[in-house]
């Protein structure tokens, strides 16, 4: 099988990424900031949802029985589509998939096309492939603009810049539009409304002018084929309304069964997301709406394999609504570029070995980046049990031949009763000799961890010996 | 083998066996209740528009003031929108027919619609290219939008919308101003749709 691609090089391990990236004070500075106003606003509008547990069940088991019949769903929704004048593609693989978008832009005889920011298309590298084909894709999201212009990687499903403040957002601003547009103005201050200002004149003619448009999609109902897109700035509905070509790309997993789950999903993502009670604007169409011409591309790209997998395929429920980041304590610490691919944090930790496979030190790594405290599965809304299936994903990562002899040892000894006895004895009488770190390469380990400290007697020697402290 | 069947075949695979589960929507489902008026003013407000209540007679007088405080001369107002509602002193109301096109209705000082349903405990008016609410880059590409939202049209959640709603027609639910988050995670009004949106609610 081919290696899935995930938009990013998978070169270095996560610790190592990690520990370069908490090296970065601004860095933290900037994710301690955004993180902390994110959680705060979440939490003010979750608690203010009376029947938010319902709604998270109900979330939960409308995308459980989606999976479930996942193939019923996909076929529906190429016929609701199809029905309603748009046309259906399908894609095994991120190259397949770049293929066909190529080769849609390049039937309109377009050479620009403009984008609205989308999880699928960063995943399969679409920007770069359209590119070889000499097609420029124009990213229209503030924060995903604020990317392209710094030639940066994003950080964060929902805010990928979030590891930018407003002065270095001003920088990239200040120094990059001209080569891409409409330069910032002279004057540009670090003003939050200054910089959308900014981007709102530097992108406005493109808008206007620009023929073809590609989008992903948070929702595709089967039952009507209505696509569903939620968003703030209005980039989005520029790209879907005003060009005359639009091609989503979508991933499998993003089927509904129904248009009444949106009255769920349209109540969890916008809180889980942003903090708001709703998100500035949401834009469903159907088909080819207003005259225009539409694509759909269905991804497959890895996600059958997931779906495959009785613990992980959980990971498929995600909504990415970025919730999970947000209260992440490693996330917080070494931003999102640590993690290797565009999907970073405790979601991105499951998803990107089961996508992309553990062949990669980065991979192996991965479930590793957390420290299961569980915070994720907390806010998760559609409860995703993150913490699990970090603890099933460790237990398949091949580990290195001191860890097995030393896990291999530990199972011998706990086998039997006196085994362990026997050896918490002899412990007990060398305790005086038990180093503080441990020697050789093994002193890596005890670099942060403390050994525990061997007690003079075993509790179930004192049990024995004083009846449970009754002698 | 084609990739739609490669993709479906898989999927089976996957599947084979796998236990269905029950839905339970114990949720607050729709109601038939009339939505809150003065829930719906605040939550809007909240978004940082601008909100106005007033009776059918004082709709005109509102509008135009609305209209004349920003200095609106020319509004496009989609057919279907009542002609006694825009027909203010000095403003130029300007049909969209032919279509017009998007430059040019990036030159016009802004819209007047009417909206689908809103929505009272989240703020949100919706739009589905009906009467009075015209084509979507109608409420877009003007940078102030004025909506005349009948009490009538406001429903108390969420589910409700849904419930109200015609999946066939292209939507847009629109709560509040243009805005990013993407600065720091604060939100910031005024990206690319319309900077300022205001609301009359018509009891
Ligand atoms: S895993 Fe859950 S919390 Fe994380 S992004 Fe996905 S839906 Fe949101």
């Amino acid at each position: 099988m081919s290696v899935t691609f995930l938009g990013m090089p998978a070169d270095r391990p996560f610790p190592r990424n990690a520990a370069r990236a908490v090296r970065d004070s601004q860095l933290r500075f900037n994710l301690r900031k955004a993180t902390g106003t994110i959680r705060a606003r979440r939490a003010g509008v979750v608690a203010e949802a009376p029947d938010w547990a319902e709604l998270r069940e109900a979330g939960k088991a409308i995308k459980e029985h989606t999976l479930r019949n996942l193939d019923r769903y996909l076929v529906q929704l190429e016929e609701a589509v199809t029905a309603a004048g748009g046309r259906v593609h399908w894609a095994a693989g991120a190259a397949e998939a770049n293929r066909i978008v190529a080769d849609l832009v390049k039937a309109t005889g377009e050479t620009e096309v403009v984008k609205v920011k989308s999880m699928a298309t960063q995943e399969i590298g679409l920007n770069e492939a359209l590119l070889e084909h000499g097609i420029t894709a124009y990213e229209t999201d503030l924060a995903e603009l604020i990317v392209q212009l710094g030639d940066d990687r994003p950080s964060h499903i929902l805010v990928p810049a979030i590891h930018r403040n407003r002065a270095e957002i001003r920088e990239v601003f200040a120094e990059h539009m001209s080569g891409w547009g409409r330069p910032a103005p002279d004057d540009l201050t670090d003003d939050p409304a200054a910089l959308a200002e900014a981007a709102r004149l530097h992108l406005r003619e493109r808008f206007l002018k620009t023929k073809v448009a590609i989008s992903g999609a948070n929702f595709a109902i089967a039952e009507t084929g209505t696509m569903v897109v939620l968003e703030s700035e209005g980039n989005g509905r520029m790209c879907l309304t005003l060009p005359r070509t639009l091609i989503s790309v979508v991933g499998i997993e993003k089927v509904l069964p129904s248009w009444r789950d949106l009255e769920v999903f349209l109540q969890l993502l916008p809180r889980s997301s942003t903090g708001e009670r709703m998100n500035p604007y949401t834009s469903m169409w159907t088909g080819a709406a207003e005259g225009q011409e539409f694509h759909l591309v269905l991804l497959d790209n890895g996600r059958t394999g997931v779906l495959a997998d009785e613990v992980g395929r959980q990971a498929l429920r995600c909504i990415r609504c970025s919730a999970c980041l947000n209260v992440c304590p490693v996330y917080e610490r070494t931003g999102g570029h640590a993690y290797g691919s565009v999907y970073p944090g405790p979601i991105g930790a499951i998803l990107t070995p089961q996508l992309r496979g553990m062949g990669s030190e980065l991979d192996r790594s991965l479930p590793y980046a957390s420290s299961l405290c569980g915070a994720c599965y907390e806010v998760c809304p559609v409860a995703i049990d993150i913490p699990s299936v970090l603890v099933d994903l460790r237990s398949r990562a091949r580990h290195s031949w001191p860890e097995r002899a030393g896990m291999a040892a530990a199972g011998w000894v706990f086998e039997r009763q006196g085994r362990l006895a026997a050896l918490q004895r002899a412990g007990g009488r060398l305790r005086r000799f038990v180093p503080r770190r441990l020697p050789g390469p093994l002193g890596r380990w005890t670099d942060t961890r403390d050994l525990p400290e061997v007690p003079r007697e075993s509790f179930r020697d004192w049990w024995d010996r004083t009846d449970g402290g009754r002698r | 083998m084609s990739s739609r069947d490669l993709i479906l075949n898989r999927v089976r695979r996957a599947l084979a066996g796998v236990p269905d589960v029950e839905i339970a929507r114990a949720y607050r489902g729709p109601t038939s209740a009339p939505g809150d008026i003065r829930l719906f003013e605040q939550r809007v407000r909240d978004y940082r528009a601008v909100v106005h209540v007033v009776d059918e007679a004082g709709v005109a007088d509102r509008v135009a003031r609305s209209l004349a405080g920003r200095g609106a001369r020319r509004v496009v107002v989609p057919a279907g929108f009542p002609s006694a509602w825009s027909a203010a002193e000095g403003v130029a109301a300007i049909a969209d027919d032919p279509p017009l096109s998007a430059a040019g209705l990036d030159e016009v000082d802004g819209v007047l619609t009417t909206c689908a349903v809103a929505i009272a405990e989240t703020g949100t008016i919706v739009l589905d290219a009906g009467p009075g609410q015209g084509r979507r880059a109608l409420s877009l590409v003007p940078d102030y939008h004025l909506c005349v939202v009948r009490a009538a049209r406001i429903v108390a959640g969420v589910p409700d919308a849904v419930a109200r709603l015609d999946p066939t027609r292209p939507l847009t639910w629109i709560s509040g101003p243009s805005a990013t988050s993407d600065i720091e995670l604060n939100r910031i009004e005024g990206v690319h749709g319309p900077r300022t949106l205001e609301v009359l609610i018509v009891t």
